[in-house]
């Protein structure tokens, strides 16, 4: 008999949490946590911490609706793991852009984003963008999607591990 | 010089590796003269060996069992039997040894190249590989020398690693039939084509040809996405030299996490499909897959970071809170 494999993907309506299961050992020090029920729980475009090693982060984005414009002063890439978004992208003016080349994190631009249109991206569940240093940059998503950023910590990035964590 | 089966008998430092038609036999002298030995099967100490080598020997300790294993200090290699294993430890009947990291390296490849057999590919999941097993029967170079699939900024750009198609020999795998082949939408303005970039991670991953074998796929800095692809058992005990990470992205992985020098249990982890979890720096993990799925390794390959291990100032735990 041959077998019919079916791949088991999560989404904001349809996921099913893991867990720690403790022997000799805190939880907490798994830092165990599930993208999908942080989306649940976060305003859109909070930029939850659920990875952090040294100044590297993962975050969890709820997208819904248009973001504030963001840049930053390196690359990030996101993730799409639930949804379809709109990923909007401007090569800002020289003095709009982050001036501490060492800055890490992305921040706000102020005002609107001023400087060259580079295009756009439409991506669905699977898919990863670029975001490159120096660009701003908008997601836009109709409906709510959820996106996982491969970045620095930085000055917008939320942690609230007691909250996304298991602690028992 | 070939023994009975066919196979080369090796040898370093004060270790003998023999293989016979089923299994790895390594012997040792304990520090007051008493012989010891070890037994794996060779298909389990094949797949173990691939990864140790393939890797660079990885960070920390490659454990090829609960016995036999491995710890990079990143110029210089630990060998080792029974130095991590309370019982044996205790018993004062282990051995380690330290060696030049191209000592190590050569005869591992050597031994590697000797002992796969033509057909067994010790990267691919059991289903879709032949035996391990039998006298020797000619080898598999194209099998254990493939590169390592490493992108400098993200895959698919120009100039970076390219992205898995039919036509590159890589098929979709049997176990991710149903995963979407889709491509994001690019409307890049000119000049811009390069920079204007996504691709479709979910169908890179049901494209890889090897399993438990992370690739890299975005660069950060020194933070690395390694994603791969897992079926059956991780072939080594992973332990810790530093915390890393792991996003389950689709289907499940079941972890099995002891202690580092002693491998006493600590605990289990079940991750499912958007799960996160870190593996702390004093424990050891082997990963359980039931169905071919993809697993997010995050690496901080910073090399400073290294120097933090040796002082004692990098973190044991992920975060405090």
């Amino acid at each position: 008999m041959s077998n019919h494999y079916v791949t088991r993907f999560g989404s904001l309506q349809d996921y099913e949490k893991g867990r720690v299961e403790p022997i000799d050992d805190d939880v907490k020090n798994y830092a165990f946590s599930n993208c999908f029920e942080i989306a649940n729980n976060s305003a859109p475009y909070e930029k939850i911490v659920f990875g952090q090693n040294m100044q590297y982060v993962l975050e969890t984005l709820r997208a819904e609706g248009d973001s504030p414009w963001f840049t930053c002063a390196h690359d990030e890439f996101a993730l799409c793991m639930d949804g379809e978004l709109e990923i909007h992208l401007i090569k800002l003016n020289a003095d709009k852009a982050v001036q501490d080349a060492e800055k890490e994190g992305s921040v706000l631009v102020e005002g609107e984003p001023e400087g060259v249109k580079m295009g756009w991206i439409k991506m669905g569940r699977g898919h990863q963008a670029m975001l490159p240093a120096g660009s701003a940059y908008q997601f836009r998503s109709s409906k709510p999607a959820v996106i996982v950023l491969q970045t620095c910590k930085g000055d917008l990035s939320i942690e609230r591990w007691a909250d996304i964590c298991q602690t028992t | 010089m070939q023994n009975e089966h066919g196979y080369q008998n090796f040898s370093l430092g004060g270790f003998n590796f023999q293989r016979d038609e089923y299994f790895t036999h390594i012997t040792w002298e304990t520090a007051d003269g008493r012989p010891m030995s070890h037994t794996m099967d060779v298909g389990n100490f094949l797949r173990a060996l691939m990864r140790d080598v393939a890797w660079g020997f990885f960070y920390g300790w490659v454990n090829f069992d609960e016995v036999i294993g491995t710890v990079n200090h990143y110029s210089t290699v630990d060998l080792y039997a029974g130095s991590y294993n309370g019982a044996m430890k205790d018993a004062k009947i282990d051995r380690i040894e330290n060696f030049p990291t191209d000592d190590i390296r050569q005869l591992f490849e050597a031994m590697l190249a000797d002992w796969t057999n033509a057909g067994f590919d010790p990267f691919a999941a059991p289903q879709e590989t032949e035996s391990p097993y039998g006298p020797k029967n000619g080898d598999n170079m194209p099998a254990i020398t493939r590169a390592r699939e490493l992108a400098k900024r993200c895959v698919g750009l120009e100039g970076d690693l390219p992205l898995r198609t039919d036509e590159r020999g890589a098929p979709v795998n049997r176990a991710f039939a149903d995963v979407p082949q889709d491509k994001p939408e690019l409307h890049p303005e000119p000049g811009f084509e390069n920079e204007v970039h996504a691709f479709n991670l979910f169908a890179f991953l049901s494209r890889s040809q090897v399993t438990w074998n992370p690739s890299f796929t975005s660069v950060v800095k020194n933070s690395f996405m390694c994603p791969t692809s897992e079926e059956h058992i991780l072939p080594i005990i992973h332990g810790n030299d530093r915390v890393e990470w792991f996003f389950q992205m689709c289907d499940e992985i079941h972890w099995n996490c002891d202690h580092k020098e002693s491998g006493e249990p600590l605990a289990r982890v079940i991750m499912k499909a958007g799960d996160m979890a870190a593996m702390p720096a004093y424990c050891r993990h082997q990963g359980f897959s039931p169905k071919r799925s993809m697993l997010l390794v995050w690496e901080n390959g910073s090399p400073t970071l290294v120097d933090d291990i040796k002082s004692g100032a990098a973190p044991q735990v992920p975060v405090q809170f």
